[in-house]
């Protein structure tokens, strides 16, 4: 079943990437700076927590002591959360956006959401290449530690994928689904300790805050970033697993609606 | 290649209450369905053979777009089997699917790879692509300065860039303006030749009837009838005068045309002829004579307002002359039942050899789309035979006179020089 995923992905490739370069273009179509954008954005953002949390707050990370240490802490949370949250908006209004092209054209719709998380991977990668020359700048990089971030990236991807897939097909059909995923978005962040630390919190809150998927994915890459430490594999696992499921779940309700979803839009 | 086989083929929207409906169906998929399923396509069948040219009419909502979608697999069928041979393209409604943001190339390149072209390809194809749709600078524009016509004639240029196997046109050319048109369908008629299937959907009597080789007539997403071109389109025209529901009879002519006679009733055509001016019979007739077409109608019941027209159609199909008593200013009125009234037309029949048909219509008002009493294609047939004139080519004998001045040498200054004394 994969397989056929998997070919006509590969059969598309051309168009797929066609569609990554054409939409990059289109975002600084008609700017002076154009591609600029891509670097001075995430370079903004970096800056300014920088400023704003290690320079005129004094925020500390517990058990380090460098001046930028809470803003890489930060930074690798959001940046990460920055992938999955474009992954997810982008995903559930995968088929609502292109549906003047699906009603006309016949073509493998899982080509889309192909185009959506590569976009996104596109852009991360551009942030995040930011952020590890803020590394290397301040001296901060924590080494070969780093490539542990890409199996926790996979999952991540994965699991935003699934999910976003699963927004998607049902937002064809339920507008509410999109609206709920806005809100979702904005609570899950702050549930997530992206901005603060687990530390931070009273003990009978810890244990719903680890239910949280995206809790342990976070956690792993300030362990990577701030703390230079291999992440804790026995927390990874589940999600990985759960990442999986929602693949797998994307993937049968993509197949069972992909019809119903040209008599809709 | 090319070859399309379509069975017992359904198409159902599921039509919900509410939204409510829709998810207790969703999360209780063994519950009795909430929905009312919609059928807008039913019992299709039918066969385009290799390098046919089938041509698909019908009123709007008859289920023609939805039937070239399926074919085009962007919409799945409810029920039914479809097979293809040979590479589909696809023209459905305006701009296939175009990004507005994106410069037409960009586009052109899109489109291509959705059609299953290498980026090389179409590169190699753009020079042409470009060259066909010719609006200029403006496939460097982004697509949303385009106006319908030049979406199209982009959107035509890039789906005809490589031959099809089949090539399926829905409404789409319509937009552009008659120059393009043209050039469209002589690509489509080049492709014909080359061995490409073809099937459209169009409102354009003439467009079918020139392009097809045959003509579907759909109506309330079944097929009605299958047949010629001419046949089909006559028994649609007669289909669209009748909203309310009249009979419509189709008589074999002993020629093989089909006769087509729709209407209320109210009035109805009793005899048919065309005579000479010694008021022979006549269903030959020479260029140019002086012919009498004469009708006898009856009144079935009383109506208020009658208007008897003909119109005068080559062997193709294709309108020579018509006229009505409304245009020439002389309609019935207020006439009993019982009523019969003769019509006598006169005029030199001024026309191309060949044979020539004669449709009748009686109607209240100017059109036959108002109130039809009674609309009779091919009442009468009848040839034109040239044995006095000279032998011209065309529907039409203007009776051209020629003058011709001939002068000697002309001698002209400058390069006769060495002539002059």
């Amino acid at each position: 079943m994969s397989i056929g995923i998997a070919r006509a992905l590969w059969s598309y490739r051309g168009f797929i990437l066609g569609s990554v370069k054409r939409e990059f273009q289109s975002r600084y179509r008609n700017s002076l700076l154009g591609a600029a954008w891509t670097v001075l954005q995430p370079l903004a953002m970096i800056t300014v927590y920088t400023v704003v949390f290690s320079e005129l707050m004094r925020m500390r990370l517990a058990g380090m002591d460098g001046p930028y240490a809470y803003s890489i802490y930060l930074c690798a949370g959001l940046l990460t959360w920055g992938l999955f949250g474009e992954i997810l908006q982008r995903g559930q209004t995968v088929f609502l956006d292109n549906g003047n092209m699906i009603k006309k054209l016949n073509f493998p719709r899982i080509c889309l959401p192909a185009i959506t998380v590569i976009n996104a991977l596109v852009n991360f990668s551009i942030t995040f290449s930011i952020f590890i020359a803020f590394l290397l700048v301040t001296h901060s990089f924590p080494g070969w530690v780093v490539l542990y971030a890409l199996p926790l990236l996979a999952i991540q991807v994965a699991f935003a994928t699934g999910l976003g897939i699963i927004a998607g097909v049902l937002n064809v059909f339920f507008r509410d689904v999109g609206q709920f995923v806005n809100v979702l978005l904005q609570f899950w962040f702050w549930f997530t300790p992206i901005v603060y630390s687990m530390e931070t919190l009273p003990k009978s809150v810890r244990s719903w805050i680890r239910l949280n998927p995206m809790t342990p994915l976070a956690h792993a890459y300030q362990q990577i970033f701030a703390y230079r430490l291999p992440p804790d594999w026995q927390s990874i696992w589940p999600v990985a697993v759960l990442s999986v499921g929602l693949c797998l779940a994307a993937f049968l309700l993509f197949r069972r609606r992909a019809g119903e979803i040209v008599d809709e839009l | 290649m090319g070859d399309i086989r379509v069975n017992g083929l359904g198409k159902a929207y599921k039509q919900y209450p509410s939204q409510w409906s829709r998810l207790a169906e969703w999360i209780m998929p063994t519950a009795k369905p909430r929905h009312v399923e919609h059928w807008v396509l039913r019992d299709v069948g039918f066969h385009l053979k290799e390098g046919e040219a089938v041509g698909i009419v019908g009123a709007n909502g008859a289920g023609k777009s939805t039937l070239l979608k399926i074919l085009a697999g962007t919409v799945r069928p409810s029920c039914g089997e479809i097979a293809v041979h040979g590479r589909i393209a696809a023209m459905l409604e305006l701009g296939m699917g175009f990004h507005a943001d994106f410069t037409g190339r960009q586009n052109a390149v899109m489109g291509g790879q959705l059609l299953g072209l290498s980026v090389e390809e179409i590169l190699q194809l753009m020079p042409e692509i470009e060259a066909f749709a010719e609006i200029g600078e403006y496939i460097d524009r982004p697509v949303r300065t385009y106006s319908s016509g030049m979406q199209m004639r982009l959107a035509f240029s890039v789906a005809t860039a490589r031959r099809p196997d089949v090539l399926i046109v829905d409404e789409a050319l319509s937009v552009g303006d008659s120059y393009f048109q043209h050039k469209s369908f002589e690509r489509i008629r080049t492709f014909r030749r080359e061995g490409t299937s073809l099937l459209i959907v169009s409102h354009d009597r003439y467009a079918i009837q020139t392009v097809c080789d045959r003509a579907i007539l759909m109506d309330a997403g079944r097929i009605r009838m299958q047949g010629l071109p001419v046949e089909v389109l006559d028994y649609y025209n007669a289909l669209m005068a009748e909203r309310d529901h009249q009979a419509i009879r189709q008589t074999a002519l002993p020629d093989g045309r089909v006769a087509t006679i729709s209407g209320t009733g109210e009035a109805y055509v009793v005899d048919v002829k065309l005579l000479d001016e010694q008021g022979r019979l006549a269903d030959s007739v020479e260029v140019g004579q002086p012919v009498r077409l004469m009708v006898t109608v009856r009144t079935r019941t009383s109506i208020p307002r009658l208007v008897l027209g003909f119109m005068i159609t080559d062997r193709l199909g294709h309108c020579i002359y018509g006229i009505n008593t409304h245009r020439l200013d002389q309609p019935l009125e207020h006439l009993d039942a019982g009523e019969e009234i003769e019509y006598c037309f006169s005029f030199p029949a001024r026309l191309g050899k060949g044979s020539y048909s004669v449709s009748l219509s009686l109607s209240r008002e100017d059109s036959h789309i108002d109130k039809n009493y009674e609309w009779r294609d091919n009442a009468l047939m009848f040839h034109v035979v040239n044995v006095r004139q000279e032998n011209f080519v065309g529907c039409s004998w203007l009776d051209a006179r020629a003058e011709i001045s001939r002068h000697g040498p002309v001698t002209q200054p400058g390069t006769s020089s060495a002539a002059s004394p």
